[in-house]
């Protein structure tokens, strides 16, 4: 930036020091005084929980947003970076979490986005094309997103910040949609950038990555930096107890419940045309879950799994009665409030909009799913004393901390919401539970107590589908396995048969999931 | 920028009401500087405007008079809006419904069955219900936008009308005036004693008050709600959005139908070629002004009636185009848009920062 | 005769459709931006209003199509600040836009009723002009006319060859991405919104300037809607508002030659035409519900409060 700067003083100075950044959010501080140190041709993690604060830091890093107090210093020159631009123009690049890329515009169009000098912009499908084969990174320029995997897409991001020779490439929890082959490719790429002098700041709360990938790591916990070490020189459980406040309880829940009795829900051949814009078709689906049973359905988001929990919970009528069996009942073509009266309960992903109403209270949102079994309504009309005292029940014996069933859904914490949901559906007593997600962007403390209430329903003989892309809740909870790719679900498998490598390659969409049939296309 | 906007989180339930009553005071301030624009003292205008209409008991009735088919559509359209159906033809389905009745009331022998009067109301009801179902038809079926299609459907019935009472329908007697016949004494609205007040006038807020029991006690009323505020939520708990979005249109088409019949067998007393000033439109304001909220529409509907009101008076006292009317309405959803925000944000100062200077 | 019959006919479509291109193209470039402005009727009465009265005073019909699009870009900026600043509902800030529309024009205009102002005369071009049938259809018009044609080419050009057009259709397709790279979401959206105002204005001093300059009230009669219909209809492609405004423009026409021949159709139902077949057209076209949502700009009508 400036011309007369001592080159010699900035040689020696971290690439990147961060000093005491605070960042008020109503509510909370995101970041309290936080310290980061980035060095040249480091691979720095920056570690922590949902909500430790990493991606507003990140976000400051990357100039979308502006610290509170606190320092910046840029190769040893404090600098104010005020917008993604100017964060660029520095050499900092940036792969977001959730992809900023646009759907309806093509591979060379959205990395065109990114690149706000003209100049980088001229000859820039060559330019792909080399970047491309020089880091391992196949890409068709023409191509429109929409048609992409989330690994392709990930590609254009990467490939969008190395056309622009970045000192500091910024990578936020770059591997939780990747397969774990599609990880070590990635790993592959980062390693080669830092043998060329690029620093890397990887945001990961997967600790394994962690201690294989980088060389140094700042631990944050609610805002504050609690830790900076070498990750390399810590073990996986060092590194989480650091992370995590309270110390880790490894409890094993798959001993508490086993299945008993019939085949509760059977789901053969079920095929499904998608009714999203960009959605996966189901493929011949087939599998059964007796009570007792937790049944996981692994995956990377966006390889049917909402498909199917909208086919399973009656959104999409099936093809035939016969696809889907409740009890031994064919309600393929049921819709969703017959499909509960038989004792089928549901809880999608999404919280806002789908399995929640924000703008409505509580007890409305406890009537909306639960007015049949509870029996909220009476000859047309909502019973509210018996709704709110339903709202009430889900809140106590869920824990949720609200004002009470009055309160507006949006008024919740994300895992206070998720809590309130999952005790709507566990206090209907289903006889299946479908449930997608459930403890996505919710704290330790109320992922356990959701796990919790996942197996004393389990234990008293509900089958249970667990749709999840966490593959460790998965190992943590079910029974038996399979694993949904492209549309098609894979042969289930015991939990104990359940390696990550096998897991790993049936996500990559080989069927069978060992690795001599895994074909890889010229 | 020295202020910007925070969400709350929650719903705030002093600005649900507070925006309104903002709203309407920011127009009363802008609508005074209209009036100085224009050359008129604006104290005197305002009061002309908003005050000397109501200012007797006959002022009263015809403020009610009025009121009663903003009220009806109104109710009607805050139902749809609430189930995100955005039917904006309510004068086209007020005209349907005006048409639908006075055809039989035209037919048929004045006076000579007791049952005229109660079939020419049920037909303007239907011919309401017909408008608005076509609009429901296009949009399940074909997926036809439903703020086009029941606009230009508004277009549509004005030329039928505008055809039938020029051809068909024209009164032999009128001297070639584009105007039907007056309708008999057994097919006219019912009026209370000396003043105007009509049946009409009876009925709407009682409707008013029927769909607000319905959309906050009823099952029905909750699968509209969320339907509207979250389709997705409404699929998963099972509500059908093509049965909702056939209700939502059919009540409020009825509820136009019937004010449009209403209109033409009670005030107005004949078909001519305009028998709305466009209330259809201004139901839509009511409809907002009123919070979505049937019995808001009562009290927003009566603002609107005023403004009606306040037009002709200004044109008569302050020798003013009665198009006051419409800025009147226009500037007053304008603020309310606006003032609505406060409803889920609340408005921070940013305090400048000296960062800049590094 | 059969020739001069065939011209006449060719330039009523033509001016049927003018004004129903620059307003559709003007909408189709908010609408690219993700803003969805339902006030295009309401910023075209604004603007014939504005143009009229000008016109009027000043005795220049060009300086009435000037400040005809200062009043589209200065009505279209209050729904501008209230959906876009304010959050507020676009479809309902849309209407408003309308409804206000209705009543300036006709406040203002109540003092024009039947007066007459200055119309835009055509401007021949040379040479081309003298083509047969052509000639006068396409090169002897007024300069909106040329305008409409223009503007459509340039805003193919810019939404699809430019890096700013890039960066516009990029924002409506998705304003949290193009917020996150650091594009000015707001500012974009504000400029788009302009325009469509600019260009609906102009749409509306077409009518009250050209197609029937005697001021009366009403005088659009829905074109801005049926403008509305057209963007939906071309499935957000510049060339295909061509097609579509042309298309209308010959419904125009067909209803004046069947009141032209003396059929004995009932005059207001031949009017309905427009407004039946802009139904025909929006059902046609919108049965395929895959199509729309894929071409349909991700963000329309979406509101954006950025969190940084």
């Amino acid at each position: 930036m400036a011309p007369g700067l001592n080159r010699s003083v900035a040689e020696d100075a971290p690439l990147l020091a961060l000093r005491g950044i605070v960042k008020q959010f109503p509510g909370t501080l995101a970041n309290d005084h936080v310290d980061l140190t980035i060095g040249q041709g480091e691979i720095h993690a920056l570690l922590g929980e949902n909500g430790a604060g990493k991606s507003t830091l990140v976000k400051i890093i990357y100039g979308v947003m502006k610290p509170d107090a606190g320092s910046l210093r840029w190769r040893g020159q404090e600098v104010a970076i005020n917008s993604p631009a100017q964060a660029r123009a520095l050499g900092i690049g940036m792969v977001f979490q959730h992809f900023s890329l646009f759907e309806a515009l093509t591979v060379s169009e959205n990395i065109a986005l990114g690149l706000n000098d003209p100049k980088d912009r001229e000859n820039l499908e060559g330019r792909i094309a080399e970047i491309s084969s020089r880091y391992g990174l196949p890409l068709g320029p023409h191509k429109a997103v929409h048609d992409l995997s989330v690994g392709e897409r990930q590609r254009i991001e990467i490939v969008r910040c190395l056309l622009q020779n970045p000192k500091l490439l910024i990578m936020d929890e770059p591997t939780s949609v990747l397969t774990p082959q599609e990880v070590q490719a990635l790993f592959a790429t980062l390693r080669r950038l830092r043998a060329e002098g690029c620093s890397i700041l990887y945001i990961s709360h997967k600790l394994e990555e962690i201690r294989s990938l980088c060389e140094a790591a700042t631990i944050m916990r609610l805002g504050k930096v609690v830790a900076q070490c070498d990750p390399r020189e810590k073990t996986a459980r060092e590194l989480a107890e650091l992370m995590i406040s309270a110390k880790l309880k490894t409890q094993d829940y798959s001993q508490k419940h086993s299945a008993q009795g019939p085949e509760r829900l059977v789901v053969s051949k079920l095929t499904i045309r998608s009714n999203q814009q960009f959605g996966t078709d189901l493929k011949e689906i087939s599998f059964a879950v007796k009570g007792g049973e937790i049944f996981g359905i692994a995956g990377i988001a966006g390889n049917g799994q909402s498909e199917l929990m909208d086919a399973l919970s009656g959104e999409i009528p099936a093809g035939a009665p016969g696809n889907i069996l409740l009890d031994g009942a064919p309600v393929g073509l049921e819709r969703p409030r017959a499909r509960r009266r038989r004792g089928g309960c549901f809880l999608p992903e999404e919280r806002n909009g789908h399995g929640a109403v924000g703008g409505m209270s509580l007890a409305e949102n406890g009537f909306l799913s639960a007015h049949i079994r509870g029996a909220l309504g009476r000859f047309g009309l909502i019973n509210r004393r018996r709704t709110q005292e339903f709202a009430a029940k889900v809140i106590s014996t869920f824990d949720v901390r609200t004002t009470g069933p009055l309160a507006e859904a949006r008024s919740l914490s994300g895992g206070n919401l998720q809590k309130f949901l999952v005790g709507r559906e566990v206090l209907q007593q289903p006889g299946v539970l479908v449930i997608s997600q459930p403890t996505w962007g919710v704290d330790a403390g109320a992922a356990a107590a959701i796990y919790e209430a996942l197996v004393a329903l389990a234990q008293a003989g509900t089958a249970i589908v667990l749709i999840s892309q966490d593959l460790d809740e998965i190992l943590l909870l079910c029974d038996r396995i399979a694993v949904i790719a492209a549309g098609r679900l894979s042969e289930a498998m015991d939990v104990k048969d359940a390696t990550i490598e096998r897991i790993g390659l049936l996500m990559g969409g080989t069927q069978t999931g060992r690795e001599e049939e895994h074909v890889v296309p010229a | 920028m020295l202020f910007r906007l925070e969400p709350r989180g929650e719903r705030s339930g002093f600005w649900s009401i507070g925006s309104p009553v903002l709203a309407i005071l920011l127009t009363i301030v802008t609508m005074m500087v209209i009036f100085a624009l224009l050359g008129k003292p604006p104290v005197q205008g305002i009061e002309t405007f908003l005050i000397t209409p109501i200012a007797n008991v006959s002022g009263l009735s015809s403020l009610a008079v009025r009121a009663a088919p903003l009220i009806m559509i109104g109710a009607g359209l805050a139902l749809c809006y609430r189930a995100n159906v955005w039917n904006i033809g309510g004068d086209g389905q007020f005209t349907m419904g005006a048409l639908a009745g006075a055809g039989v009331a035209l037919a048929l022998p004045n006076g000579a069955f007791w049952w005229e009067y109660p079939l020419v109301l049920a037909l303007g009801v239907l011919g309401g219900m017909v408008w608005a179902g076509l609009v429901a038809w296009l949009k399940l079926k074909f997926n036809a936008n439903e703020i086009l299609t029941s606009l230009m459907l508004v277009y549509v019935a004005n030329l039928i009308l505008v055809w039938l009472v020029t051809g068909p329908w024209r009164d032999p007697q009128g001297f070639g005036f584009p105007q039907s016949a007056m309708f008999g004494a057994g097919a006219t609205t019912p009026d209370f004693g000396s003043t105007s007040i009509h049946l009409g006038c009876a009925l709407a807020p009682v409707l008013a008050l029927v769909l607000w029991q319905i959309l906050g006690r009823s099952v029905l009323g909750f699968q509209l709600r969320v339907v509207g505020q979250a389709p997705r939520a409404a699929r998963f708990a099972g509500f059908s959005n093509a049965r909702l979005t056939w209700i939502a249109l059919l009540v409020s088409g009825g509820l136009s139908g019937l004010a449009g019949i209403i209109e033409v067998t009670g005030p107005i007393g004949q078909l001519t070629t305009t028998i709305t000033p466009g209330y259809g439109f201004s139901a839509v304001i009511v409809a907002f002004l009123g919070r979505l909220h049937p019995v808001g529409v009562i009290f927003a509907g009566l603002l609107l009636a005023l403004s009606y009101l306040g037009g002709d008076a200004a044109q008569i006292n302050l020798n003013m185009p009665n198009a006051i009317t419409g800025i009147f309405q226009g500037v007053l959803l304008f603020y309310l848009l606006g003032a609505d925000v406060l409803i889920l944000h609340r408005v921070r100062r940013i305090r400048p920062r000296a960062t800049e200077a590094a | 005769m059969i020739l001069s019959m065939v011209t006449t006919l060719a330039m009523s479509v033509v001016a049927a459709s003018t004004p129903l291109l620059i307003a559709a193209s003007g909408e189709l470039v908010a609408e690219k931006s993700g803003v969805l402005n339902l006030g295009v009727e309401g910023m075209m009465l604004v603007g014939a209003i504005a143009g009229f009265a000008t016109a009027h005073h000043s005795g220049s019909a060009m300086l009435g199509v000037g400040v005809a699009a200062l009043a589209g870009i200065g009505i279209a900026m209050i729904f501008a600040m209230l959906s876009l600043s304010f959050l507020a509902n676009q479809v309902a800030t849309g209407l408003a836009l309308t409804i206000f529309g209705h009543g300036f024009a006709a406040l203002l205009g109540a003092g024009y009723v039947g007066i007459s102002a200055p119309v835009l005369h055509p401007i021949a071009i040379p040479l081309l002009s003298a083509i047969p049938v052509l000639g006068p259809v396409l090169f002897d018009e007024n300069i909106l006319v040329y305008f409409a044609f223009i503007m459509l080419a340039v805003i193919a050009w810019f939404l699809n060859k430019t890096h700013a057009g890039l960066i516009l259709r990029a924002v409506g397709d998705s304003h949290d991405a193009a917020h996150a790279m650091g594009y000015p979401v707001l500012r974009i959206r504000y400029a788009a919104v302009a325009f469509g105002g600019a260009m609906a204005g102009i749409a509306g001093a077409y009518f009250s300037l050209f197609y029937s300059p005697l001021w009366s009230q009403d005088l659009t009669a829905g074109r801005g809607w049926i403008a509305l219909a057209l963007v939906v209809f071309s499935a957000w492609r510049p060339l295909w508002l061509l097609v579509g405004a042309y298309l209308f423009g010959g419904i125009t026409f067909f209803s004046l030659y069947v009141q032209g021949l003396g059929i004995s159709v009932p005059s207001p139902l031949v009017s309905a035409l427009p407004y039946v077949g802009t139904v025909l057209v929006l059902v046609l076209i919108s049965r395929d519900a895959r199509r729309i949502r894929l071409n349909q700009p991700a963000c329309l009508g979406k509101y954006f409060h950025a969190t940084a």
